[in-house]
């Protein structure tokens, strides 16, 4: 029957209209998976049994013409750091290989509470740290697009899937950039919301002050139906923030008329892919066409996002990150001479070389004597970047470029030096650090049919503009719709 | 050369309230090992502390009674350390903008009322505790978390106490504040309240301070006095014989009652402290100040000086009177209704310091079962007898004993009992013929000329009347009949 090619709103739509049972939805979407899977590696753990007995009740549900919830129905695949639980969470590591957590993520009940189906958990880069999923413990996902090359990262399983049609919603975290760029190279929307719209809690933390969860979808208006359901306050995280959620669905074909769009010269620079450039140009005219008004912008200390991801993100994550000594859970080494020879032992087998390098990173620029010159000096600089788009704000109502400087690269092309893996996040970390919203849709695709991404910004808390901005775009061209040959 | 001593005390307290400080674990004393916990106190991946407002507010409370500075902004940091007790590896605590500071508590040593000055208070997240088996070879150790996330409160002093007494005075009266306030127990033996001492040596007249060192395991009030004077001792000795003194880290020893050396083997620690990015900073405001002071009590100090002159009772019964709130709270209850009564305030607080306490350290219960059964107007009402001289002084405990067991009045109890003070010769006459006939030697001596030797046969007296008699008639009848 092909569901499995469907949207997650046309899937809603039919098992409510009982033209489809969830049931055959799942089933289908199983066999997709069965085919599939083995070439992309999208998933870490699949839950057919028990999403199989959930979509039987959601079809009994409807089938006794009982209230439903937003998400009917509808398989959804989860990034393996959001705790699940009885499922198995292991954040791509091999500290938490057989970690089972005992509660699921505050996303994960609404999930539940909205009644979807939750059908399995993604790969990503170990602890989301990484722009490839080269550093998850369990292998890498391949990009459906060219299996050669990665999906992007740290979400990159969650990409994966949704470009391979085997999920109609996928939930990935975003800390520099980790939802939109693995959504730009696989050619799906990602969206990473404003810090504190999303609740984090049971989302396993990896930079507290950057992480944020959001959507990974087959197209916006998916995006606007998912983020319906994720955001909101949660007592159980205190920076999430007390704000209505907005209906996103309602305004979400009001148009760009008159909208002001600014385009920061600084994303437009040295290093930046010319294929992607191009795309990027032609999706700025369709912008124009459509009505908006384009004008140059500057956010000046985009140079130092990285620098200043770079200290903050560590060190947060040499915090976080602390409580995996294989005393209370997780991997603990079987050969060990007493306690701190057992901490060594256990962290030095289950974690790898990036996260190694990122602790260490953040431990040094934590250390009395360090910590004014580089974590210090680092909160100083957000604060600028901030500022930046403060004033940018002032003048535009959204900011427009391009999510990766560059398309879908080859396995092994980047690993080797982490300094050229960290600046695919260039376009994407500043966003975090200024705790903004951003979308990125697909835009175009390069001679060799790899996807390109055009992000959109917005004013905090503005998902509504974003979201209208993007579905705008999206109703003007095809490119959500182009399928990877797989 | 003479040596001035000088002392400062970190003090951890353990916050009374009903959940723990970062989730909704409850934080009973005692409960089975590992019970009081959930993923948010045991830190597994993912999960968030949210701020139990009730353990801030203690601690507010706390630190306006300690007449500290209240920060207008504070936040939470995390500070940094590997141990199997703190599951996250890493406590929440507050490091460069605690929120109290510059604060002074008043002790009395001696009469003398002297002010020791309060560097800080700041709130943090308690740990668990380590169970090591007893056998000794063993191989493993046991976590209890049930402890780790509960609200702690640490409270520094400036180095202003001069001798372990003042120590022990400062941690008196600290503990006295913190159960009148409520917010904490201050119980040693349970870890409620938990005790550091630095202490070092100037050689008096000389400004700068010595080389101090650290004093842990200090698990009783005693044991500081103790710990301190025998630290003291030994650094004047050290000084003495031209010796220096190291800074360092000395534990009690509670069997050989001597401190020793602890082997400085963490060296200098770096906590790598820096802001919690999971709690938002606070804002204390002074609205919200103002509506604290308003459940705040009296503290002791002030009440002290009330009750004297309010009701004219002494230094020493304001003192042992006041050092429980639930005490000083029911005997002022009493207070009151005897003056409205017109009964004599010093047999209420003679109840109160004689057959009261009496039966609260006999039956070893708290004393709010004792205000549960006799409640202040009772009290009143047998100080009203005493005062009517219904019974004989010495009885009262016998009532009160029995108004306690059956929750009856006085009066019914007097009356039920026939309790009745004796005084009625003809009553009494056969009594002392019968003691004077069988006590014929102490008769002899009292005719002699011991006439002291009365007493003891009022006292036999007394006793064959089964208490009620009169002491007075009977001693005036006894004389007469001697004379
Ligand atoms: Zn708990």
């Amino acid at each position: 029957m092909d569901l499995y090619k469907k949207t997650a709103s046309e899937i809603k739509e039919l098992v409510l209209k009982k033209e489809i049972k969830s049931v055959e939805v799942t089933e289908d979407l199983f066999k997709r998976i069965d085919e599939v899977e083995p070439k992309i590696k999208a998933y870490l753990t699949l839950n057919k049994e028990s999403a199989l007995a959930q979509a039987k009740k959601i079809d009994e549900k409807i089938a006794r013409n009982e209230k439903t919830g937003q998400l009917a129905g509808i398989p959804i695949a989860l990034k393996d750091n959001l705790c699940t639980e009885g499922i198995k969470t292991t954040c791509a590591s091999k500290i938490l290989n057989n970690f089972i957590p005992p509660y699921d993520a505050s996303v994960v009940k609404r999930i539940k509470e909205e009644d979807g189906i939750i059908i399995g958990k993604t790969n990503l880069d170990e602890f989301a740290m990484g722009s490839s999923t080269e550093n998850s413990a369990f292998g890498p996902s391949r990009n459906p697009w060219d299996p050669a090359r990665v999906p992007g990262g740290s979400s990159g399983g969650s990409a994966a899937a949704i470009a391979a049609d085997l999920a109609f919603l996928a939930l990935g975290s975003d800390t520099g950039g980790s939802i939109r760029q693995p959504a730009a190279l696989s050619g799906i929307v990602g969206l990473k919301p404003t810090y504190g719209r999303v609740s984090r809690y049971g989302l396993v933390a990896y930079a507290s002050s950057l992480d944020q969860i959001g959507p990974m979808t087959k197209d916006v208006r998916d995006a606007a139906l998912f983020l319906n359901v994720l955001a909101g306050q949660d007592p159980a995280d205190s920076t999430s923030v007390p704000l209505e959620t907005p209906d996103h669905l309602e305004k979400i074909s009001r148009g760009v008329k008159g909208l002001k769009i600014g385009v920061p010269k600084e994303f437009f620079v040295a290093g930046l892919d010319k294929e992607v450039k191009e795309s990027i140009d032609q999706g700025l005219k369709v912008y124009e066409k459509l009505g908006a008004e384009i004008s140059q912008i500057s956010l000046p200390h985009t140079e130092h996002g990285i620098a200043t991801y770079y200290l903050i993100a560590p060190s947060e994550a040499s915090s976080n990150l602390a409580r995996y000594d294989g005393i209370h859970y997780g991997h603990q080494t079987k050969s060990s001479k007493g306690l701190i020879d057992m901490y060594s032992q256990s962290r030095s087998e289950g974690f790898g070389d990036e996260v190694k390098r990122r602790i260490m990173l953040g431990t040094f620029s934590l250390s009395s004597g360090y910590y004014d010159a580089y974590y210090l000096r680092a909160l100083k600089v957000r604060q600028l970047i901030k500022q930046d788009f403060d004033e940018a704000f002032k003048k535009v109502d959204v900011i427009m470029g391009p999510t990766s400087p560059i398309p879908a690269f080859k396995f092994g092309e980047k690993a080797a030096n982490p300094l050229q893996m960290y600046l695919c996040d260039v376009f994407t970390v500043t966003t975090n650090l200024a705790g903004l919203p951003g979308i990125s849709i697909p835009c175009g695709f390069t001679k060799s049919s790899l996807p390109i991404g055009l992000q959109i910004l917005g004013r905090p808390f503005d998902e509504t503009t974003l979201l209208q901005t993007a579905y705008a775009f999206e109703q003007k061209t095809e490119f959500h719709k182009t399928k990877p040959r797989i | 050369m003479g040596y001035e001593i000088i002392i400062g005390l970190e003090v951890h307290v353990q916050l009374k309230t009903k959940s723990k400080m970062f989730c909704g674990c409850l934080t009973g004393f005692g409960a089975r090992q590992n019970t009081q916990v959930c993923p948010v106190c045991l830190g597994l991946p993912g999960v968030l502390p949210v701020i139990n407002k009730q353990s801030f507010e203690y601690a507010l409370k706390a630190a306006l009674a300690l007449n500290c500075q209240i920060a207008d902004f504070t936040k939470f940091d995390r500070k940094h350390y590997y141990y199997p007790d703190l599951p996250k590896n890493y406590q929440i605590s507050q490091y460069d903008i605690p929120f109290s500071h510059d604060g002074y508590l008043d002790i009395k040593v001696d009469g003398k009322t002297k002010r020791v000055g309060i560097t800080r208070v700041h709130l943090e997240e308690d740990a668990g505790k380590l169970i090591h088996p007893e056998e000794k070879e063993s191989q493993y150790s046991l976590v209890d978390l049930n402890r780790t996330g509960m609200p702690l409160m640490e409270i520094v002093s400036e180095p202003d106490m001069n001798s372990p007494e003042e120590a022990h005075a400062y941690l008196t009266s600290l503990k006295e504040i913190m159960r009148y306030l409520g917010v904490s127990d201050c119980d040693m033996e349970k870890g409620t309240l938990r005790c550091d001492a630095n202490l070092s040596l100037r050689p008096k007249g000389k400004k700068e301070l010595g080389v101090k060192s650290e004093i842990k395991n200090l698990n009783s009030f005693k044991f500081v006095s103790k710990a301190l004077a025998y630290e003291a001792k030994r650094q004047a000795e050290l000084l003495e014989k031209g010796e220096r003194i190291i800074q360092e880290t000395r534990l009690w020893d509670e069997a050989k009652e001597v401190t020793r050396s602890m082997r400085s083997k963490e060296g200098a620690h770096d906590y790598r402290y820096f802001p919690e990015p999971d709690l938002e900073p606070i804002r204390i405001d002074e609205k919200w100040l103002a509506d604290i002071r308003k459940t705040m009590p009296e503290l002791p100090e002030a009440r002290r000086s009330r009750l004297i002159t309010q009701y004219g009772i002494s230094n020493y019964e304001a003192n042992v009177l006041t050092q429980e709130k639930i005490i000083i709270d029911y005997t002022e209850q009493a207070l009151l209704k005897a003056k409205e009564q017109n009964v004599t305030l010093a047999s209420v607080t003679n109840l109160t310091l004689g057959p009261v306490f009496k039966i609260i350290n006999k039956q070893k219960i708290e004393f709010s079962e004792f205000t549960r059964k006799v409640p202040p107007e009772n009290l009143v009402s047998l100080a009203n007898e005493l005062d009517k001289k219904t019974i004989v002084s010495t009885m009262s405990g016998v009532v009160l004993d029995e108004m306690f067991t059956s929750g009856k009045t006085a009066r019914n109890i007097i009356k039920e009992k026939g309790l009745e003070q004796v005084s009625d010769k003809n009553a009494l006459e056969p009594i002392i013929e019968e003691v004077i006939k069988n006590n014929q030697k102490i008769v002899a001596d009292y005719k002699g000329g011991k006439k002291s030797a009365i007493m003891a046969l009022v006292g036999q007296v007394m006793r064959a009347s089964q208490g009620k008699a009169n002491p007075q008639k009977v001693k005036e009848l006894l004389t007469k009949h001697l004379g």
